[in-house]
């Protein structure tokens, strides 16, 4: 088990290495000089670019800043940015926890309404509520979180005006404004994932109820429930956390369109800022740390489902 | 990684049992036919897919033509989807925008299957070094959520069609080399490819005659799932104005600017929602139900 853990994780430190410097790369090759960003289009004077290309160090070979980037990144320096003049770092870290809160919130509603739809929907086979279930899931499925983002909107905040329609207050000034902000992003978020997840557990739990040890639960005589929850639910929620873990990853490229939608101040609403902007350097820590964190979630996805199902191997 | 994913979308059908550039039997076509999901969403598909060849022609109104005189208007019936803020006509704007989504979609999934394929069989046929070298390609384009590179991209590079193909089409490239991987390796054990070789086949004459062919079913099923994640991500490119640019109208760029006059008109923002989310819907249903009849021991 700690090989194998071991073996994921130096994985993973590599994974995360090739993308720093594809990234880093990638951002050397675009066009478009920054200097005539910084200086804007009348400024920028031959001797002007020269003087800011030499106070960045973007004179030096490209070699150089790579392996000066590199070496920042190692001590947890992510640059500064090329507009607000300020280090990118602490800006990141303030929204990190936004983001997260965002995708802590969605998760937690699609699993606890995705996980008991598709237990009622795989109960009532091809009865009303599984049909009824099943063509949410459908819907939701095809709906594109942006589409649904702001057609929530409309509906709730903009036409019935049950909610605030965006905005952000911190929880510390007024945490009911806060969590009433919350739950139009979230739930705009949740309704992809609640559909991903009640159709797997739907499919999951008709897999396992098929099998020969919930036919004996069955014959000696447990009662319905008990078969149900504590037999069949127990192996039929593994492929179920797998999908979770998963879904977290597309959650936080959700995360970009619903943060834009609902001017939800966290990491992916700075990206698109930053892009704008054409501020190459926060462009470039942003990039780096959500494709960390999704590595970082596909790795704990890889190890819980290593820890419940223990027919895996850990070779 | 993908393993969750991959027991989700993509359905491995097992290659025919008896070899060489097999003809798929009457039966296969027979299936595809009488399956209702198949015929229902084909059908509307084909309905959006002519509504948006013949848009010029057919559309009640010029989506172009502004009237100030009609600003933000609901549904009437002069305007059956209501106007937009230069008073233009919603629904004759909503049949000129399933142009770009339609076009943008087809070849951006052309590209994909393209290069995906060629990347899958490369590595899978040859093993070793290539491999590790398309595989790895591969997982490393996984690692970053395909809306946040396409958005990088795009917002570098200028948004414009063939930027938006280009991007879209890299990033579903993966889906395509991952499944063709996965059948090749499959397919390479079977007997009949030895015997091929054996018959001193060249390499190419084997993969177009003999691999190809036995890894096309899976393939179709994943063409039609993936135009749905194209226009997926090419509405919320546009939506984000990454996209086609105004005053060209394309789904997601409608929602993008109505979002601004919802208090006016909600109409605005719904009907190109609507369009979105059937002709997702219908690329789904489409991809289930050509996998469905493709590999009838995958049906429940």
């Amino acid at each position: 088990m700690s090989a194998y853990i071991i073996r994921r994780l130096v994985q993973s430190a590599l994974l995360i290495f090739v993308i720093a410097s594809l990234v880093s790369i990638f951002i050397q090759l675009l066009p478009g000089d920054p200097a005539y960003i910084i200086l804007g289009e009348t400024n920028a004077t031959p001797e002007r670019v020269a003087a800011v290309r030499r106070e960045l160090g973007l004179d030096r070979p490209l070699l150089i800043q790579y392996a000066d980037w590199l070496s920042g990144v190692v001590r947890g320096d992510l640059g500064q940015s090329l507009t607000s003049k300020r280090p990118i770092g602490p800006d990141l870290a303030k929204r990190l926890p936004r983001t997260f809160e965002l995708i802590t919130a969605s998760m937690t509603l699609a699993v606890l309404l995705g996980i008991p739809a598709g237990i009622l929907a795989a109960r009532y086979r091809n009865r009303a509520p599984d049909v009824l279930v099943s063509l949410f899931s459908v819907i939701w499925i095809s709906t594109p979180v942006f589409v649904s983002g702001t057609l929530l909107l409309l509906v709730f905040g903009v036409k019935l005006r049950l909610l605030p329609a965006t905005g952000y207050v911190s929880f510390a000034d007024d945490p009911v404004e806060h969590l009433k902000r919350l739950i139009l992003p979230a739930t705009s978020l949740a309704l992809l994932d609640m559909a991903v997840i009640l159709r797997m557990t739907r499919s999951s739990l008709l897999e396992v109820l098929g099998e020969d040890y919930v036919r004996t639960a069955r014959a000696k005589g447990l009662a319905e429930p008990s078969v149900l929850f504590r037999h069949a639910l127990r192996n039929a929620l593994i492929p179920v956390v797998t999908i979770v873990g998963l879904q977290a990853g597309t959650l936080l490229g959700g995360t970009v369109l619903i943060e834009f939608i609902f001017n939800w101040p966290g990491v992916s609403s700075y990206l698109i800022a930053a892009i704008n902007q054409r501020d190459y350097p926060v462009v470039q820590a942003v990039v780096l740390v959500i494709a960390t964190i999704f590595v970082l979630l596909n790795l704990l996805t890889d190890l819980i489902y290593a820890v419940i199902d223990p027919r895996i191997k850990y070779a | 990684m993908e393993r969750g994913r991959a027991s989700l979308g993509v359905a491995m059908a097992e290659p025919s049992q008896n070899g060489l550039a097999e003809r798929p039997p009457r039966r296969t076509w027979q299936r595809i036919r009488t399956n209702p999901r198949v015929v229902v969403s084909g059908t509307i598909l084909l309905l959006i897919g002519v509504m948006a060849l013949l848009a010029p022609w057919i559309s009640p109104q010029d989506p172009f033509q502004m009237n100030t005189a009609m600003q933000l208007q609901g549904p009437s019936w002069e305007h059956p989807f209501g106007t937009d803020e230069y008073g233009r006509d919603l629904m004759a704007r909503v049949m000129r925008g399933s142009r770009s989504s339609l076009i943008i979609a087809l070849s951006s999934v052309a590209l994909a299957s393209v290069v995906g394929v060629g990347f899958g069989i490369v590595g899978g046929y040859f093993g070793g070094f290539w491999e590790f070298v398309t595989m790895r390609t591969v997982d490393v384009l996984l690692t970053i959520p395909p809306i946040l590179l396409a958005i990088a991209v795009v917002a570098f590079l200028g948004p414009s069609r063939i930027n938006l193909v280009l991007v879209i089409g890299f990033l579903y490239m993966t889906r395509f080399a991952r499944l063709s991987f996965a059948s090749v390796v499959q397919v390479k054990q079977r007997e009949f490819l030895e015997a091929a070789r054996v018959i001193g086949a060249r390499t190419p004459h084997i993969i177009l005659t003999a691999i190809l062919p036995n890894i096309l079913a899976p393939i179709f099923v994943q063409i039609s799932l993936s135009l749905g994640f194209a226009i997926l991500l090419e509405s919320g490119l546009s939506f984000l104005g990454l996209g086609t640019p105004p005053p060209e109208p394309t789904w997601g760029n409608m929602i993008g600017v109505g979002r601004g006059f919802m208090q006016q008109n909600g109409w605005y923002v719904f009907w190109p929602a609507l369009a979105i989310s059937i002709t997702i819907l219908c690329c789904n249903m489409l991809g289930d139900g050509l996998r469905d009849a493709l590999d009838p021991r995958l049906r429940e």
